[in-house]
């Protein structure tokens, strides 16, 4: 998907794929590893989320069992934080669907005849990968907040009520999230585009288009894929996340997401199969999006 | 390692400009504004890696460069970074060897449950993290396994395994199949064929796939976080001490690897761009 | 593994029985083939005919389904690859990239340990007269170039066969034709037997001592180029090897040594030594270099044909010839192409013409020229749809 922006040079015709036992032995080692620490975890958290506290026992102890109570008590209690995460991400893929298509069009599409520095901007573009993530929303964090000089001046000019704050709220929230999640949407797009035959916008044009139209009847159709591979990579990992919702970053005490909720019920108070349940949810929420996207484009350009 | 990007098929692009309209300069604005904004934050974890901060790193009280001299006098961030080191290489080998023998499978073998492999390899890739470590962590705990080294380096190999097949496939489907039948037709065994025709050709995916990895792993919190135990990783400690306040080290930590992964990347443009220019036609 | 000898010269190639499957499509069917060792071979046919495919099991890139190969009377058909004496030339010359042009030509020599590859990899590249580019990187040469370094890689392993899997295509016009001549030298020269697999009917007869044309995955005729040419078996190869204009009619009389067919009325006599069949429905045809334009109407003497009176519908000046369609009514159009012996055409468009042929210059086939459709049958949709049901289909049965 996004990772044909880092292949060098163009697909090759490959021969007709050969029947042979080797390819058992090349999938063996790595599909057994997934399957053991990739599908059995997943199953693990299916029977963990049906588990029950055994009675009388410590904080943290449950037993194998088939509790669907676990999911409506789960929903019951964090009903809100779920919508909340959901919308969260819909709001910061969105955001960074804008913020990112204008930047990988000129990238990839007008900036093709300087190929150096198409790179260079490319670079420039994953550069915020390099630095840990917590730290660039820390920086963040600092840098709106009420102390900062942002905040100050939007208040100064009076773009902002004198006690209005900016961390600490939804909107904080989502920006963060739109900012750390903007390469992931960059990338495919650009690499979509980056493809555009040109010659295809020219006969838009000769065919009576105008600019606008041509944008919205070609060029956008042809980057659908990149469109789609964006907006599935960036909306799968906001919903999950907790960085950027969790207090010491930019949430605050009506922010919480389900990533935090899972992460305290897991870590903290040990609740297991409210963990699990929660995370099932979440899986299952992303897995009918999947579905969707395999059953319309296949399993072959998954990968 | 990133790509030339240009298929061999289209034209260059001609040299008449093509109508750009009054909003020419819209989107180069656009662009340099935008690529500002990404970067704010690593300027200003830049520049605060340069602060006389005494607890917190938040106001700044002048600058110095005693952090960067003095990096490991507060011992937990460097062996919170040493940590982070061992982790990322160990699992950037395991990956990189198990997710190259797939993409090789994948793109020129035959084989049933072709559909089913790939969606598992997929799948990793497209499940949200906090699932990801919550069922590893729930996995450890039935089997009764003591989280701490072992288990995040168990955890960061399965989720690099199916970068490194992306990034590997994306390459082994340049390399012309005709190149390796010459090979055999040159008397080459199997194995002489794959040591000295494929894998030379394949390394620079191989590198970028163990690089990606070497990130991916590096960077990681919320897969460590739930299978760490008290283990100490660099952004794990970095979140324990956003409460009380991160000291500079972390940001001269962050700001050298950072500076690091830009020189990396830029030698290799450049070398590439030079290597082009001297492999040009002659003749 | 192949021994460290060189094959002193070319060795016979023998195919018995040779089918090959894929999912979804047979490529070869029952396929017998014998080429004598030392001479040029060329296998000619459109894509798809299954001559690449040929080329592919004779080189142990791929294994027949069916049958048995043979080379110098030994059964290779075991072998893998880099166990048989043959070598490919391939068509994108699969250079490899990250080696020299040295180190490309010396990679056979030293898998099978011989003395000296470097010695003998530059005596390979002095014959195709590139060893002062031995030290550059494959691309940094000239498709003309590849492709003789290519040769140079193949031969210098002196096989019992070499294998050339249209290594002209991608050369333009010209050095296409100066290959062509310095390949069949270079053939006379080291006297190795050269399986040549290409489309191009051309190159195909300027090159080689026998041509075989295949189609459909069999061979249609096997022969020297001008007996293909001049002798026709099937409307395949009539109409694959240069144009032929053909008619198809029932016997009405037959001599001692010819048939006369009747074709809309008209008689048309052919030798019964250039006749596949001498009884029924037959087609008949002619060259039509061989046609001879009249303006008005020849007496017909004996031993020739004629056929008139007709229009010139279409007249295409090509240099060193001129063709004239030619509309005969209840026959349809013949094509004449006149050596340009004058300047401008002879007859205008138009004109009221004859042509006339003699006997002896024409062709009577086995089968019957089915109609062509205007669009040649691999670009009509209903194939291409066929085609991708079976690639789906095959598919599934992976999965």
């Amino acid at each position: 998907m996004a990772f044909s922006a880092f292949a060098t040079g163009t697909a090759q015709e490959q021969a007709p794929r050969r029947k042979s036992r080797i390819a058992l032995f090349l999938l063996l080692p790595g599909i057994l590893y997934l399957v053991l620490f990739f599908l059995v975890p997943l199953v693990s958290l299916v029977l963990t989320s049906f588990q029950e506290p055994i009675v009388n026992g410590d904080i943290g102890e449950y037993q194998t069992a088939f509790r669907w109570e676990n999911y409506t008590d789960v929903i019951g209690l964090y009903g809100e934080h779920i919508l909340r995460s959901f919308l969260y991400a819909i709001l910061a893929t969105i955001f960074a669907l804008l913020f990112s298509y204008p930047l990988a069009y000129f990238i990839g599409v007008k900036a093709r005849r300087w190929p150096l520095i198409q790179n260079l901007m490319l670079v420039l573009v994953i550069a915020p990968f390099f630095i840990s993530f917590l730290l660039r929303t820390l920086a963040w964090k600092s840098l709106l907040s009420d102390e900062s000089v942002v905040i100050t001046g939007l208040k100064a000019l009076s773009l902002m009520a004198p006690d209005a704050h900016f961390t600490g709220t939804p909107a904080a929230v989502v920006f963060g999230l739109t900012y750390n999640f903007i390469p992931f949407m960059t990338l495919p797009l650009y690499a979509t585009l980056e493809r555009l035959d040109t010659r295809l916008l020219e006969a838009g044009g000769d065919l009576y288009s105008r600019p606008f139209t041509t944008f919205r009847t070609v060029t956008i159709p042809l980057s659908m894929s990149g469109i789609v591979s964006g907006v599935l990579l960036t909306f799968i990992p906001a919903a999950g996340d907790y960085i950027n919702a969790s207090r010491d970053f930019l949430g605050g005490t009506g922010t919480a997401m389900m990533g935090n909720v899972i992460e305290s019920n897991f870590l903290v108070t040990l609740n297991y199969p409210a963990a699990a349940s929660l995370s099932i949810i979440l899986m299952a929420v992303i897995l009918v999006m999947v579905t969707v996207y395999v059953k319309r484009s296949g399993t072959e350009d998954l990968l | 390692m990133l790509g030339e990007a240009v298929t061999a098929e289209k034209p260059p692009l001609r040299a008449r400009r093509l109508s750009w309209g009054f909003g020419s300069w819209l989107l180069p604005a656009y662009t340099i504004i935008a690529l500002v904004f990404l970067l704010i934050p690593i300027a200003y974890t830049f520049v605060f890696s340069f602060n006389n901060s005494v607890k917190s790193n938040i106001v700044w009280r002048g600058f110095t460069l005693d952090k960067w001299a003095n990096v490991c006098d507060k011992a937990e961030v460097c062996e919170a970074f040493g940590n982070s080191l061992v982790i990322g290489v160990v699992a950037t080998v395991c990956a990189t060897i198990l997710g190259t023998m797939i993409a090789i499978a994948l793109v020129r073998y035959r084989f049933r449950f072709r559909s089913a492999i790939s969606l598992l390899l997929f799948l990793p890739m497209a499940t949200p993290e906090v699932v990801l470590g919550a069922g590893l962590a729930a996995e450890f705990l039935t089997a009764g396994v003591e989280k701490g080294l072992v288990t995040i380096i168990i955890a960061h190999t399965m989720f690099c395994v199916s970068f490194v097949v992306v990034t590997v496939k994306a390459r082994v489907s340049t390399l012309d199949p005709a190149l390796e039948e010459a090979g055999r037709d040159l008397y080459g065994s199997p194995s002489q064929v794959f040591w000295r025709i494929t894998f030379p050709l394949l390394l620079p995916g191989i590198i970028a796939a163990a690089l990606l990895s070497f990130a991916l792993s590096f960077d990681d919190f919320i897969i460590t976080n739930f299978n760490a135990g008290t283990t100490s990783t660099f952004p794990k400690y970095i979140y324990i001490s956003a409460a009380r306040g991160i000291p500079a080290e972390a940001n001269v930590i962050a700001s050298a690897v950072f500076l690091l992964a830009i020189i990396l990347v830029l030698i290799s443009q450049v070398s590439s761009a030079m290597r082009r220019k001297r492999l040009a036609k002659i003749g | 593994m192949a021994s460290g000898a060189f094959a002193e010269s070319g060795a016979d190639l023998e195919l018995v029985g040779i089918s090959k499957r894929f999912p979804g499509f047979t490529a070869i069917e029952r396929l017998d083939l014998t080429i004598p060792a030392g001479s040029f071979f060329a296998l000619l046919g459109p894509s798809g005919c299954g001559k690449t495919t040929t080329l592919r099991l004779v080189a142990g890139l791929e294994e027949p389904t069916e049958g048995t190969i043979l080379i110098g009377g030994k059964d290779v058909t075991p072998l893998k690859p880099y166990q048989r004496q043959v070598n490919t030339v391939f068509q994108s010359y699969a250079l490899f990239p990250h080696m020299t042009v040295l180190d490309n030509v010396a990679f056979g020599l030293r898998r099978r340990r011989i003395a000296d590859p470097v010695g003998k990899a530059h005596e390979a590249l002095r014959l195709v007269e590139l060893d002062h580019l031995a030290t550059r990187k494959p691309q940094q040469l000239s498709g003309g170039q590849q492709q003789r370094v290519a040769l140079a890689r193949a031969v210098v392993n002196r096989p019992a066969l070499l294998l050339l899997d249209e290594p002209l295509g991608a050369l333009d016009l010209k050095l296409r034709r100066q290959m062509q001549l310095e390949l069949k030298s270079i053939q006379d020269e080291v006297g190795l037997t050269f399986v040549h697999v290409t489309h191009d009917q051309e190159e195909a007869m300027t090159m080689a001592d026998t041509v075989a044309v295949m189609n459909k995955g069999r061979i249609e005729q096997l022969g020297a180029p001008e007996e293909l040419y001049e002798l026709p078996r099937t409307a395949f190869v009539a109409n694959f090897l240069g144009q032929s204009n053909l008619f198809t009619g029932t016997v009405s009389g037959t001599t001692s040594d010819s048939i006369t067919v009747s074709v809309e009325g008209v008689k048309i006599t052919v030798p019964k030594a250039r006749a596949q069949r001498h009884t029924g429905d037959v087609t008949v045809g002619i060259r039509p270099e061989k046609l001879l334009l009249h303006t008005s109407d020849p007496k017909t003497a004996a031993g020739t044909n004629s056929l008139g009176p007709g229009r010139v519908i279409d007249v295409s000046f090509s240099g060193v010839s001129t063709q004239y369609i030619v509309a005969f009514p209840g026959i349809g159009t013949v094509t004449v192409f006149a050596q340009n012996l004058d300047f401008g055409p002879v007859v205008p468009d138009g004109t009221e013409v004859w042509v006339s042929w003699r006997v002896d210059h024409g062709f009577g086939l086995e089968d019957e020229a089915e109609s062509q459709p205007r669009f040649p049958a691999d670009t009509d949709t209903a194939t291409i749809a066929v085609q991708k049901k079976r690639a789906l289909m095959s598919e599934l049965e992976e999965a």
